[in-house]
């Protein structure tokens, strides 16, 4: 089995019999799609939630809108079903707990949003969301069996 | 429009000068509150890609301690400081006369301690900042969170986003026999960047 390592801003596709991951995700939101007869998958890592919002644009993977459209894209080009694909969401959570009405605080909350909004909108059903609360996520998703494992510090792993 | 990602070496280099008055300030404060001699300097600015970015602290998964201040006043955004888990272990227990090689989780007053040593390190740096541009800059309460290393640095990460698709660390080593290694990140507002630059007397 390989691992394929996704980072900040980034994005991969992946396919049974490896694993694809990114780590620490903390006010950033990790997307990952699944077809689960074909057996491919992939993951997004995405920073911020709206790239009409932003000037400076150019990298794709780092928004929830274009972030998910390029994945969809991708999964479909390596032969998963579009009919089939499922979307797991995590990560989105407050890292500080600075003062409610700051942008800061909010991000994460808002990036969690913009993804579903953006799931929704094109059709995937979202079969897992893991968003919200204070603390750092590292998720795996598993080609082989879809599995997706959730782990964080001082807690147990899940397996959604 | 200053584009981040073009940021030239003078500023740089100013922004590692303001780290040295400013690590001079903090020194006799911490000195003081650890009971030890203490000299401090900063001997890295980097500009760095996101996905650079927490290797240099951690692997992204290991956990770090950071601490976040909010800047206010004549300039706006925030400051972060992080420790790796271990020096904070070592600068508690200096400071709570615990075994050096103690490793329990934090207790509430430790926690304050970590909190407080932050606000000094971070506090030194916006007072060196605020008397070389005659600006006025205040900071919050700190806030403090210990998790994954990729986690914590989302949240800076993500204030650079917004403007390119690298950040500025501001590396900062300090202690006595034992060099501790802590890292700022600076987080101006994208006009308090023209604000600072323009006060320094740098055109961009």
């Amino acid at each position: 089995m390989n691992i394929i390592k996704v980072g900040m801003a980034d994005l991969n596709i992946c396919k049974s019999p490896d694993m694809i991951t990114t780590l620490g995700l903390g006010s950033c939101v990790g997307i990952t799609l699944y077809d689960p007869v074909t057996k491919i998958g992939g993951l997004a890592h995405v920073m911020l939630p709206d790239s009409t919002q932003i000037r400076n644009n150019t990298n794709i993977a780092k928004f929830a809108d274009t972030g998910i459209d390029e994945l969809l894209k991708r999964v479909l080009a390596a032969g998963a079903n579009r009919g089939r694909l499922q979307a797991k969401i995590a990560g989105g959570a407050k890292m500080f707990a600075v003062s409610g009405s700051s942008d800061m605080g909010r991000i994460g909350d808002r990036n969690a949003e913009a993804a579903r909004t953006k799931l929704k909108e094109l059709g995937i059903k979202l079969l897992v969301d893991e968003t919200g609360l204070n603390f750092g996520r590292t998720i795996e998703l598993y080609c082989e069996t879809g599995e997706l494992h959730i782990k964080a510090v001082g807690k147990p792993e899940k397996v959604v | 429009m200053i584009n981040l990602d073009e940021i030239n070496t003078v500023y740089f280099d100013v922004l590692k000068e303001i780290g040295n008055i400013g690590a001079g300030n903090a020194t006799t404060a911490l000195a003081k509150m650890l009971d030890m001699k203490i000299d401090m300097k900063v001997p890295n600015v980097q500009l760095l890609e996101f996905k650079d970015l927490a290797a240099v602290i951690s692997s992204e998964d290991e956990p770090v301690m950071g601490i976040l201040l909010e800047v206010e006043s004549d300039i706006a955004g925030s400051m972060m400081f992080f420790l790796e888990l271990d020096s904070a272990h070592y600068l508690v227990n200096k400071l709570m006369f615990k075994d050096p090689d103690c490793r329990d989780e934090f207790t509430e007053i430790e926690l304050s301690a970590l909190k407080e040593i932050g606000n000094i390190i971070s506090g030194s740096y916006l007072s060196a900042l605020s008397s070389l541009t005659n600006m006025t800059i205040t900071s919050s309460i700190p806030y403090l969170c210990i998790d994954m290393a990729g986690a914590i640095l989302s949240v800076p990460a993500i204030e650079f986003g917004k403007y390119g698709d690298k950040a500025l660390l501001i590396q900062t080593e300090f202690g006595d026999e034992v060099r501790i290694n802590g890292y700022f990140i600076l987080l101006p507002e994208l006009d308090s960047y023209e604000k600072i630059l323009n006060s320094l007397g740098i055109q961009i």
